[in-house]
């Protein structure tokens, strides 16, 4: 349901980038995280990115004890820097030919 | 600072059959570790397995329960944490808990990631009775 | 003399089968009549005996005997009560206070042992004239004794176990500084052994200072790690990978062959570790992943904006 919301929105504005803060979460379990992926996954198919923020150090910690890596989705430490690292993305972007 | 000492003995018992549920196990996992003493690191391990196996009982079981207890070998505390649930009981035990250290593997139960956070793993499992998952983690 | 109590609690006991709760019970209540009326010799017996034995050397006369007097108080409400929880909140207070002190446990379990043994014997000379009465009462005093010396012994076992561990945690902490060099760039230089807790704390400390330090590279060290089992390795994989989920990239440096080695045969994909050979160049590395932005040259505004924010 999270999925199919965050999908219209980015369709309906036209977003470039989305970012996930997931600053309250107290646990990142393995369904969680895989929640995670599969929503950055669908929105790279609508042509935005996005960049996972918040993720405490207990979390990441217990997250890779546990053996999960979110690899190929973007993290960064809070929405300052994720915003940054948008602004970084979606420059380079334009840019290139 | 002075650390509380609770009973030995406390149980809980709390019921899982739905996703809140698995919200309410993980949180009163955390609170009765940080009673314990343990750590905010360690209380987040503790809750993330109990998180995961409330989660597998939620999805494959229906409803069940978490129990959590603390417990002492003498010299050490220690938080026990038992998964039951009457569902159809997983076919494949060995394969279930079993991983390498890069791979998630296990028949996407998050068992062989439990196992890897705690200190002791059992798990009895068959279609009559269905699934029994007992992990203790010690303090530090 | 008999008083009527002695009277009353004779023909109790020539009734009452030995060691029924109620017997028990009543020759207790005797006994800790008899410990608190002569309390004030039997403690001070007690402190000369402490003195005597040479034990306690940490601690002056005058506080022996104020300890004393709160540990004779306290050792004989158990004997009322039957309860031990007291006592052992009681004795873990106890050894938090004389611990630093440097008291030890056998001194501990000396004094508690030689309290017993003061109390005892005070127990004898009272009743030795009716042998009966004397053996019923001892066979009530010592389970409850023994058990009191296993309280305190346990209670200040475990305070020093607590404050051990405290101790050595503040150690690990101390040395293994986490140091912020230039902004948003961390160094966790690690030298020595690493066992699996100091792994662990380690990486619990690196990650709350990429929080702290809003890091966005860290240059981990390991130049002064002489070898590593795989254990370790695994840990060095995973801190690793926590890092990356706060946003921090780490690049490794000081990699020995022998420790390559060991990440090679966990599974480890080295083409994928960020690695350098030496801190230095670990360094610059992260200086220029820090300055190092793909901009289009039409927008040259936009850079320098990102640049003075950083």
């Amino acid at each position: 349901m999270l999925q199919s919301a965050l999908v219209e929105k980015v369709g309906k504005f036209r977003s470039r980038g989305v970012i996930v803060d997931v600053t309250a979460l107290d646990v990142l379990d393995s369904f969680a995280s895989r929640t995670l992926r599969d929503i950055a996954h669908i929105i790279r198919l609508r042509g935005a990115e996005t960049v996972i923020v918040g993720v405490q150090p207990e979390v990441a910690f217990a997250m890779v004890q546990l053996g999960i890596t979110l690899e190929k989705v973007s993290t960064a430490l809070d929405l300052e820097e994720g915003l940054a690292y948008l602004d970084q993305k979606l420059q380079h972007a334009r840019a290139t030919p | 600072m002075r650390e509380q000492h609770p009973d030995v003995d406390a149980e809980y018992c709390v019921p899982v059959a739905s996703v809140n549920d698995i919200v309410t196990a993980r949180l009163q996992g955390r609170v009765l570790a940080e009673r314990l003493g343990f750590s905010a690191g360690e209380a987040t391990l503790v809750a993330t397995a109990i998180s995961e196996l409330a989660r597998n009982i939620v999805q494959y079981a229906g409803n069940g329960d978490i129990v959590l207890r603390s417990t002492t070998n003498g010299t050490r505390r220690g938080i026990v944490v038992v998964a039951r649930d009457r569902g159809p009981g997983i076919s494949d035990l060995k394969l279930a808990v079993r991983s390498g250290y890069s791979t998630s593997g296990g028949l996407g139960l998050g068992l062989p990631g439990v196992r890897r956070i705690v200190d002791d793993f059992q798990i009895v499992s068959n279609r009559e009775d269905g699934t029994t998952v007992t992990v203790t983690k010690w303090r530090f | 003399m008999t008083t009527p109590w002695e009277t009353q609690l004779k023909s109790l006991i020539q009734t009452e089968p030995a060691r029924s709760p109620a017997a028990t019970t009543a020759l207790l209540r005797e006994l800790v009549e008899h410990l608190r009326q002569h309390r004030t010799e039997l403690r001070e017996e007690w402190a000369r005996r402490i003195t005597e034995a040479k034990v306690l050397t940490a601690m002056s006369d005058a506080e022996i005997f104020a300890e004393a007097t709160s540990v004779y108080d306290n050792y004989v409400a158990a004997l009322e009560t039957g309860t031990f929880e007291a006592l052992q909140t009681y004795s873990r207070n106890l050894s938090e206070r004389i611990i630093p002190r440097g008291v030890e446990t056998h001194e501990v379990i000396g004094i508690v042992l030689l309290l017993r043994d003061v109390l005892a014997r005070s127990l004898f000379a009272k009743y030795q004239s009716d042998f009966q009465l004397l053996n019923r009462i001892l066979d009530a005093y010592e389970p409850a004794a023994n058990r009191i010396a296993n309280t305190v012994a346990v209670g200040f076992v475990q305070e020093r176990e607590r404050i051990i561990r405290e101790q050595q945690e503040a150690i690990r902490e101390l040395s293994t500084p986490v140091l912020q060099v230039r902004e948003r760039l961390l160094i966790l230089p690690i030298i020595g052994v690493i066992d699996p807790q100091r792994a662990r704390q380690l990486t619990e400390q690196l990650l709350r200072g990429i929080r702290a330090n809003r890091a966005r590279v860290v240059v981990i060290d390991i130049t002064g790690v002489a070898a590593m089992d795989s254990h370790v390795a695994n840990h060095l994989v995973q801190t690793v990978e926590a890092s990356r989920l706060l946003g921090a990239t780490v690049i490794v440096t000081g990699l020995s062959p022998e420790i390559a080695q060991t990440l090679v045969k966990i599974g480890v994909d080295l083409g994928k570790m960020n690695t350098v050979g030496d801190l230095q160049g670990g360094i610059e590395e992260a200086e220029r992943l820090l300055g190092y932005k793909v901009v289009p040259s039409e927008a040259p505004a936009l850079i320098s904006g990102i640049r003075d924010e950083t």
